[in-house]
């Protein structure tokens, strides 16, 4: 097949691949835009299949089959709470792709200029054949893009498995520290920074200074996410999603793919705005969310008052019986303790006394962007009553009963009426504004951040201690 | 122990401190329920009712007293009442003891122990026994209704075929839980209310009730309603001429005012002045439920209702809550009961009066053969100090202008000053780099813009599906990898493969995902 039909392929898959993630911007669209997607992919794996210098044709069928039948087993059992860590997963085969792919193309590298030095100039295939026209500043250059495909593809890797790890709570979700901290990880991207000049130098033995940069990058993808606690992953999963789509625009460069490049920009765009909003969510830059923990406390937290006052499932019950407008706050807690079913329940229930019924989503809450909004739609609730932050603080005040299950610091007040609070400044729901307030806790103690919480102690609130699933199946019968 | 209710000897007094399901609760605490015969009638409580109930009846109170260790009551005991009653008996009622120092002095003469009612101190926990405030919540629904039922028109706006009827307007000055209550009602009825207090804390509650709050421009530094247990505290000369002439101002606007302001102590401060009545409509209400202290409005009769020479109605009714006899029971019999409650913490009918309890020592106004009034200041602050707010300043509309100009400008400048050195950068590049990568590199700078228009655009409830889809079209780096696995290396043939096949996972499981995210959004 020609080339330029190939192109053409790649123009007709880019072109796709945006409209795919345009479509998103709504839940009727995205069910078409997600088609879009699918056939943009099948088009440009069957134009480079069958496009000039492919070849393999049995074995690559053979790993996209059997990858495929992987993939589509695991997509299918996946519970919807396991979201964050399948996506983390999905994040590490990406990573350790480019590592692949990197790899090759400076063996190749190795390979094409050894023969040529014997005066071979045919019987290269493929990418070799690419390799076999370029002129030395172009292979110097394609050397750089080697190394920053290999070194953000390997920090992608390390990462994404910690991150996995620590979703899926096989690693602890505390943040952990090497002594020296950070000075080992800069210690460590500075001599990969070394070790790249020496490879794209060409000085000594290139391969091997490759090995050793993938190694240096393993370590800090490990180390660095290592240092990250359990509820700023909604940060570190998206920033790892950026780092895969850069990996792969730095690949496109070295194999000179259009298609690659673009995609893997718009991969990295994307993840990087996810980044930015959820920084933006937590009120705290980038940078203190990565260096990991919370920094720049002026003074001693205010003291609180009051006491907690707890509330039997009668109480609740009672209290919503007599309420018009109920808003319900998730968190990584409802996730946790598998209580959307029984939350949906709950909805159904009260929507069908004539109650208006409402969700408001803070934009970290859980351990995904959005995490939230997936395991409400899974138990069937209806994507229009579930609202953004912005949509619904206002109108907190005119709210007869919220319930917040499983969250706590994204509705602490402390973050508004506390300037020495750690988290003084970040957006919250404004849930005590509410007439009445419900928070379905296991128990005293406080959240991710360890911070107190003046919810917990205010007039209008009662704590309904228990397992939120159970706590909320208790109400369920009590409900006229 | 033994409660027992009496029946109220203040002539048309309808309430009864011990309603039939506030006696159950009592019972469940241990306590045996008393009520003096016909005590309820007036509320609505039989003696049958009663005797249902588990209540014993007494068939006078000189029975009742001599049976019971516990004596409760609404209205303050009358000096008969008082002297009947034994040392180490307990009397729960209103008392006044600030008003009523000879009474006091009787009540340590008989060696009881006298509980306030009026006295529970205002703090979140005893709330529920707060018989001020339940009674105050229903002077102030019930006042509405005097008004309406004295006001010839609709309290509610309507477009009728008939004609147009605007709504009634109505101002309710002071607002405590009666002003609040008062407040509720009208906006329920349909009416259109004004509200006003000299706490401007309270602005924010009155605006949750659905009233305008009036607006005071006055510069001295307002009292705090926190320093003063959440009750008003006299203003100063200055201060109270300007809402005198706020008050003026309204007026003749005015349908209907209630007027509430009570200043604990004191005589009610008059801000209704003779020239307002006058200045009003014919056929306007003005219901005063400060009357019993004297009134708000000058020309309140106490417990009378009056009509003026220019035809607006005063009244000046000091019995509200006695009016809706039922609901006030019910409410008063709580009260009462959450008063118990407290009293016997281990809810095995034996009365523990702990004066070191916030709540109870301040209530209790003699005890043990001692005046035990006024009570020191409570341990716990009742309210939290109010913070300074700032009020945002309004801006002229030059100024609005100019910092819009000012914003925009920065923005120029911000803006600029990116793309210049992002167009430096990019000639260096281009200064160095071979002229193949730089064709790549239009490619990677325009996708990388497509890419922050595209998705700033996605729902936020959509980003789960967005980082699974973006995954999934990550796994685009198999080109890369189909691109090698046709070479002449073996190794480079295994690791191009371990790439595909790992791809292979991403593309397949990414979009499935997806697939099965997306399904499940649904519309109600």
């Amino acid at each position: 097949m020609q080339i330029g039909f190939t192109t053409a392929a790649y123009v007709v898959a880019a072109v796709l691949f945006i409209l795919s993630l345009g479509g998103l911007s709504g839940q009727e669209s995205a069910k078409r835009a997600i088609w879009y997607g699918i056939v943009g992919m099948g088009l440009a794996v069957l134009a480079t299949l069958f496009g000039p210098g492919a070849g393999n044709w049995l074995l690559s069928a053979v790993m996209i089959a059997g990858g495929g039948a992987i993939g589509w087993v695991i997509a299918k059992r996946v519970q919807m709470t396991e979201m964050p860590q399948l996506v983390a997963a999905m994040h590490s085969l990406v990573g350790l792709a480019a590592v692949f792919v990197g790899f090759n193309a400076q063996l190749e590298l190795g390979r094409v200029t050894a023969a040529m030095a014997e005066g071979a100039t045919e019987g290269f295939r493929g990418f070799a054949e690419v390799l076999t026209h370029k002129t030395a500043a172009e292979l110097n250059m394609l050397q750089i893009e080697v190394f920053l495909g290999v070194f953000i593809g390997a920090v992608t890797f390390t990462g994404s498995v910690v991150a996995f790890g620590k979703l899926a709570g096989r690693i602890d979700g505390k943040p952990k520290k090497l002594p020296g901290g950070h000075m080992l990880n800069a210690a460590a991207a500075a001599g990969s920074l070394i070790l790249g000049l020496l490879y794209c130098a060409d000085i000594g033995p290139s391969v091997f200074w490759l090995v050793l940069i993938t190694l240096l990058a393993f370590f800090i993808g490990w180390h660095l996410i290592m240092g990250i606690g359990g509820a700023d992953m909604p940060v570190v999963v998206s920033m790892l999603n950026s780092y895969s789509g850069w990996a792969a625009a730095a690949i496109g460069f070295t194999l000179s793919n259009d298609l690659l490049i673009v995609t893997g920009a718009l991969v990295g765009s994307s993840g990087a705005i996810l980044s930015y909003i959820m920084c933006k969510a937590m009120n705290r830059n980038f940078v203190s969310v990565i260096l990991g923990g919370f920094g720049g406390t002026t003074g001693p937290a205010a003291e609180i008052e009051g006491e907690q006052i707890a509330i039997d499932a009668d109480g609740v019950a009672s209290a919503l019986n007599d309420a018009d407008s109920v808003v319900i706050v998730p968190g990584y807690g409802m996730a946790v303790a598998q209580a959307q079913g029984a939350v949906s329940e709950l909805t159904t229930k009260l929507r069908a006394a004539g109650k208006e019924v409402r969700f408001a989503i803070h934009p970290v809450a859980g351990r995904l962007p959005g995490h939230m909004n997936v395991l409400l739609a899974e138990a069937r609730v209806p994507y229009d009553i579930v609202l953004e932050m912005d949509e619904i603080n206002d109108d907190f005040p005119s709210t007869d009963v919220a319930i917040v299950i499983g969250s706590n610091d994204i509705v602490n007040p402390a973050a508004q009426e506390d300037p020495n609070s750690p988290i003084a400044g970040m957006p919250v729901l404004e849930v005590w504004k509410a007439k009445q307030v419900f928070v379905s806790k296991r128990g005293q103690g406080t959240g991710y951040s360890g911070i107190e919480n003046p919810l917990f102690f205010k007039e209008n609130t009662r704590m309904f201690y228990g397992d939120a699933r159970e706590s909320v199946n208790k109400l369920l019968p009590l409900l006229d | 122990m033994k409660i027992g209710a009496l029946k109220e000897s203040f002539e048309g007094e309808a309430r009864v401190a011990i309603t039939p399901s506030s006696a159950a609760h009592l019972q469940k605490l241990g306590h045996e329920a008393f009520v003096e015969s016909g005590a309820g009638i007036r509320a609505g409580f039989s003696d049958d009712d009663y005797r249902k109930a588990g209540v014993t009846v007494e068939a006078s109170a000189a029975d009742l007293i001599k049976t019971v260790d516990v004596v409760a009551k609404v209205r303050q005991p009358d000096d008969a009442e008082i002297r009947q009653m034994r040392a180490g008996q307990t009397l729960i009622s209103f008392f006044y003891p600030g008003q009523s120092g000879e009474l006091l002095e009787v009540a340590k003469g008989q060696g009881i122990t006298a509980i306030a009612m009026d006295m529970v101190p205002r703090i979140s926990r005893a709330q529920k026994m707060d018989a001020l405030s339940s009674m105050a919540n229903i002077a102030g629904y019930r006042s509405v209704i005097e008004a309406a039922n004295n006001f010839g028109r609709f309290f509610t706006g309507q477009v009728t075929a008939a004609g147009k009827v605007p709504p009634a307007k109505v101002l309710v000055v002071g607002a405590g839980v009666a002003g609040l209550a008062a407040i509720g009602t009208s906006v329920s009825l349909g009416a259109q209310v004004y509200a006003f207090d000299v706490r401007p804390e309270v602005a924010e509650q009155i605006e949750s009730m659905g009233a305008e709050f009036v607006f005071l421009d006055f510069k001295e530094a307002q009292t705090d309603g926190a320093a003063t247990g959440g009750y008003a505290a006299p203003s100063s000369p200055e201060f109270r001429e300007k809402q005198l002439e706020k008050f003026r101002e309204l007026a003749p606007q005015m349908d209907v005012v209630i007027t509430t302001a009570l200043i604990p102590g004191r005589d009610a401060p008059v801000l209704w002045t003779k020239d307002m009545v006058e200045a009003m409509k014919p056929g306007s209400v003005i219901v005063d439920l400060a009357a019993e202290k004297g009134g708000n409005c000058e020309l309140t009769v106490p417990e009378q209702r009056i009509v003026t020479d220019n035809g607006v109605v005063i009244i000046g009714y000091t019995d509200f809550p006695s009016r809706m006899g039922a609901q006030a029971s019910e409410l008063y019999g709580n009260n009462i009961r959450h008063f118990m409650a407290d009293l016997t913490p281990k809810k095995d009918g034996v009365v523990d009066h702990n004066m070191e309890d916030d709540v109870i020592r301040g209530a209790t106004v003699a005890h043990g053969g001692e005046i035990t009034f006024p009570p020191p200041p409570p341990k716990v602050a009742a309210i939290a100090a109010q913070k300074p707010k700032e009020k945002p300043k309004e801006l002229t509309p030059a100024e609005r202008r100019a910092q819009e100009v000012a914003a925009f400008k920065a923005e120029t400048r911000s803006q600029v000053m990116l793309l210049g050195g992002g167009g430096i950068l990019l000639l260096l590049v281009g200064l160095l780099a071979p002229a193949s990568f730089m064709s790549h590199f239009i490619v990677f700078v325009l996708a990388c813009f497509v890419g922050f228009r595209v998705i700033w655009n996605v729902a936020h409830s959509l980003h789960t599906p967005l980082m699974a889809v973006t995954n999934a079209i990550s796994s685009i780096i198999i080109l890369g990898a189909l691109m090698q696995i046709s070479s002449g290396s073996w190794l480079v043939v295994i690791l191009a493969a371990l790439a595909v096949f790992m791809a292979g996972i991403n593309i397949f499981g990414g979009f499935m995902v997806t697939r099965r995210m997306l399904a499940m959004f649904q519309k109600s």
